[in-house]
């Protein structure tokens, strides 16, 4: 016990509480690599939490719940790849502008089913690693989704490191005029990439309105599709940075929940916009350095594709 | 003997522009066989056919006497035929191995393909480490990296796309070596040029182009380069002539000039020093990427360095940015025209404003004087021969020989007493060319002092009295050019950069 927060607790809490984020910044990495900027990932957190709600408590299984929300989060996605990559919308525009779709659609989806208690998703029976003392409590005793989120993090590390289809993903992000001129598909690669990315944060979304709260209100992912962007920034855009990333931020979110429980002086809104300050901190940095970490960005992020050749 | 590639009336045109049309030619096994032509004659559209990336309208190619109609390029490989591009289609942020994985069709695991890599490139004398990031490779070695890509897929036929702009004469001698040597193995070579003493050096056949047709076909072993030059760009090209101008005070003089590179894996600049007098034109040489773009931004005033580092007149001017240096009279064109020298999307007459300014007293208290800019974009058109329907056309609606015009034009319009320009004739068809050459020499005999950064060696010999050359990033004393030959202007260049003549099958 330290001024009454407990280490176990706050341990497990801060896994739980950075599931959502790096899901979605682990598939924000996935859709930056491949040189698209989509700054719309709150949409379609959100987009992901309300069709995640309604699909699990329509059909009384949490599992679908999530499969429902990874496919709305895809499916918002998929007007961004519409736009972005065959209409050739600017891509800041675009993404803030499907984040703001986001909030109003889910709203409107979710009207009905406020105040109703989701399908309860339960932890993984791990037996006797469950009942180890201190490890027990923080890492054996989670619901598989926490367990899927480490995963996906170190798939997309070995996808990316290892595998052709890695290559090319960043081949593509780095440059789609070269990628173009060798024959790959630079616009199919980036709307499966851009799908990929909603899906990851429409599971992050479900897992806010399914586990983490868990219920349906407006807004309720309040912002951590916009610290997921900041990781992907933040940890340079290598996958276990991300995770570390973000259990880094989930951390923060869970002290400073445990200190305003637990009494402390700090006033709650130097707690809550820390993330943010060292996010800005870091990208200073990380610009002013031009040392490696500056040059790791994808060199045609955010730039759109046309095929003129 | 059959032929390997057959081209048949292959026609394609884009809206507003017909790239080729009815272009007919062949290669047999084993010939080198250049295709010829200006800056916009259709070369590249027509290997691009070849290659898979762009669909010919009408017209059929052969391929060992079967129908080729490559959808991709991937099918291109697949029927064995390799291209290295003008523009390298390399990854800077990739290292070595995992660029040419991506350009093989069934790559071998890493360490395979690293061994392999290193196999062939010793096999044609072209030395690369697999695991070099390439972003730090000289324009020498990225071609490298591009043929051996090539040359692992074994290809039958291998197109070239303008190979030598980035290597000196001694690494030219080398990849010719590499080149006979692929072609008595028996791949044919597609070799796109114009620079035609190559062509005679190496190529077997040759088919000109121009404006998308071909307009014959020769032995270049038999012609002179005069005579093709002339079936080339289709007049009589008249050389720009000189008038030998007194030689005044030093005008520009760089010291010890050391910066660091603003450019993601650039080339930092190591204590340069030069003078250049009133009527005198220094050129300057170099492989790309040797730190050209580096030493433009420094004199230009974008890259700061210390106050005595850069004297015009005998003021330094090293802390100075680009407006002050251009108020004491020094003016810059850069390589890059769109989004450099010109902002692409704005008028010509938005753009004369924006580096004339200052020297042509455009703006009054704040406010834009548009009468006088109007009419200085004018005279520059008038005065460069600038083809445009107007004064209030986009920089981007121009093509690129004329919008280099306009923009040398608006430089050497403002009265300046140094010049420096880099790369003035790239990517311009030869009577553009001719003309800008003319103009630098006319401000020269006017008494500006001028220096050119180009990677044209025939150019700098055209118009320069004194050469020098950059090598990763530290420059040559200069030497007159007068008595200069090639040999000692590649040792300057930096020789051959560790590169070293094939000894396969030997």
């Amino acid at each position: 016990m330290f001024g009454g927060i407990d280490p176990t607790l706050l341990l497990a809490a801060l896994i739980v509480a950075s599931v959502p984020i790096i899901l979605a910044a682990i598939g924000e990495l996935v859709v930056e690599r491949a040189g698209v900027l989509n700054l719309g990932v709150e949409g379609m957190m959100i987009m992901g939490a309300v069709c995640g709600f309604i699909a699990a408590v329509e059909t009384g299984n949490p599992v679908l719940g999530f499969v429902g929300g990874a496919a709305g989060g895809a499916a918002l996605s998929l007007i961004f790849a519409v736009l972005t990559q065959f209409l050739l919308a600017n891509q800041v525009a675009t993404g803030l502008a499907l984040t703001l779709f986001g909030l109003g659609l889910s709203s409107l989806l979710g009207q009905s089913y406020v105040g109703i208690k989701p399908p309860l998703t339960g932890d993984v029976p791990l037996g006797p690693l469950a009942d180890l003392p201190f490890l027990g409590k923080v890492l054996f005793s989670h619901d598989w989704v926490v367990y899927l989120s480490v995963a996906s993090v170190a798939a997309v590390w070995w996808v990316l490191r290892s595998t052709r289809t890695g290559l090319i993903l960043r081949a593509v992000g780095e440059s789609h005029d070269a990628a173009h001129a060798l024959g790959y598909k630079v616009r199919r690669i980036r709307v499966l990439a851009i799908m990929f990315g909603g899906a990851m944060a429409g599971l992050g979304g479900a897992y806010i309105s399914l586990v983490r709260v868990p219920q349906w209100t407006d807004g309720i992912t309040s912002g951590a599709g916009w610290i997921a962007l900041a990781i992907v920034v933040f940890a340079s855009w290598r996958p276990w940075r991300a995770l570390l990333g973000a259990y880094l931020f989930g951390g923060i979110t869970v002290l400073q929940l445990n200190l305003q429980a637990a009494g402390a002086r700090i006033p709650v809104e130097y707690l809550s916009s820390a993330p943010y300050l060292i996010t800005i901190l870091v990208l200073v940095i990380m610009s002013s350095g031009k040392g490696k970490a500056a040059l790791n960005a994808p060199a045609s992020l955010g730039q759109n594709f046309h095929a003129s050749r | 003997m059959t032929d390997l590639l057959r081209v048949e009336g292959v026609t394609k045109a884009y809206p507003g522009v017909v790239a080729n049309s009815d272009v007919s030619f062949a290669i047999s096994p084993g010939e080198i066989h250049a295709l010829l032509g200006e800056n916009g004659a259709g070369k590249s559209t027509l290997v691009k056919m070849i290659y898979g990336l762009v669909r010919p309208d009408t017209g059929r190619m052969l391929l060992n006497g079967a129908p080729y109609h490559p959808a991709e390029p991937r099918a291109a490989r697949a029927a064995g035929v390799a291209m290295v591009f003008q523009h390298f289609s390399l990854f800077e942020a990739l290292n070595v191995a995992e660029n040419v994985a991506l350009g093989m069709e069934n790559p071998p695991p890493m360490k395979e393909l690293a061994s392999q890599i290193r196999k062939v490139s010793e096999e044609y004398g072209l030395p690369l480490d697999p695991a070099r990031m390439v972003g730090d490779l000289s324009a020498g070695e990225r071609q490298r990296v591009e043929i051996i890509r090539c040359l692992l897929q074994d290809p039958k036929l291998l197109i070239m796309d303008e190979p030598t702009s980035v290597l000196t004469p001694q690494e030219v001698e080398i990849l010719f070596k590499t080149l006979r040597q692929l072609s008595s193995e028996g791949t044919a070579i597609l070799y796109i040029s114009h620079k035609l003493e190559e062509i005679r050096a190496l190529c077997d056949e040759a088919t000109i182009l121009r404006r998308g047709r071909v307009v014959a076909t020769c032995t270049p072993r038999e012609r002179t380069a005069r005579e093709m030059a002339e079936l080339m760009v289709g007049a009589v090209l008249t050389p720009p002539a000189r008038v030998g101008a007194a030689k005044g005070a030093i005008a520009l003089e760089v010291r010890g000039l050391s910066v660091p590179s603003p450019i993601p894996f650039g080339t930092s600049l190591k204590d340069v020093s030069f003078a250049v007098r009133r009527g005198e034109v220094l050129g300057i040489a170099g492989v790309a990427g040797n730190g050209q773009d580096e030493l433009l931004l420094a004199l230009s005033g974008e890259v700061r360095a210390a106050q005595d580092a850069v004297q015009i007149d005998g003021k330094g001017c090293g802390d100075l940015g680009p407006n002050e240096r251009r108020r004491l009279g020094l003016v810059s064109a850069p390589e890059e025209r769109l989004g450099h020298a010109a902002a692409p999307d704005m008028s010509l007459v938005e753009n004369a404003l924006l580096s004339g300014a200052i020297r042509k007293g455009l703006t009054r208290n704040g406010f834009i004087d548009w009468g006088a800019t109007e009419a200085f974009a004018a005279t520059i058109i008038k005065e460069f021969d600038v083809r445009t329907p107007g004064t209030h056309v986009a920089a981007r609606a121009l093509s690129g020989g004329n919008l280099q015009k306009f923009v040398v034009g608006r430089e050497l319009s403002q009265t300046p007493s140094v010049i420096v320009i880099n790369q003035p004739t790239w990517g311009v068809d030869a009577a553009a060319a001719a003309a800008i050459r003319q103009a630098i020499l006319d401000r020269t005999a006017g008494g500006a002092a001028v220096v050119v950064i180009s990677q044209d060696l025939d150019e700098l010999l055209e118009i320069a009295d004194n050469f020098a050359a950059l090598n990763e990033g530290r420059l040559t004393p200069p030497r007159p050019v007068a008595g200069l030959t090639i040999d000692e202007i590649g040792l300057m260049m930096g020789g051959a950069h560790g590169m070293e003549v094939a000894h396969h099958g030997s």
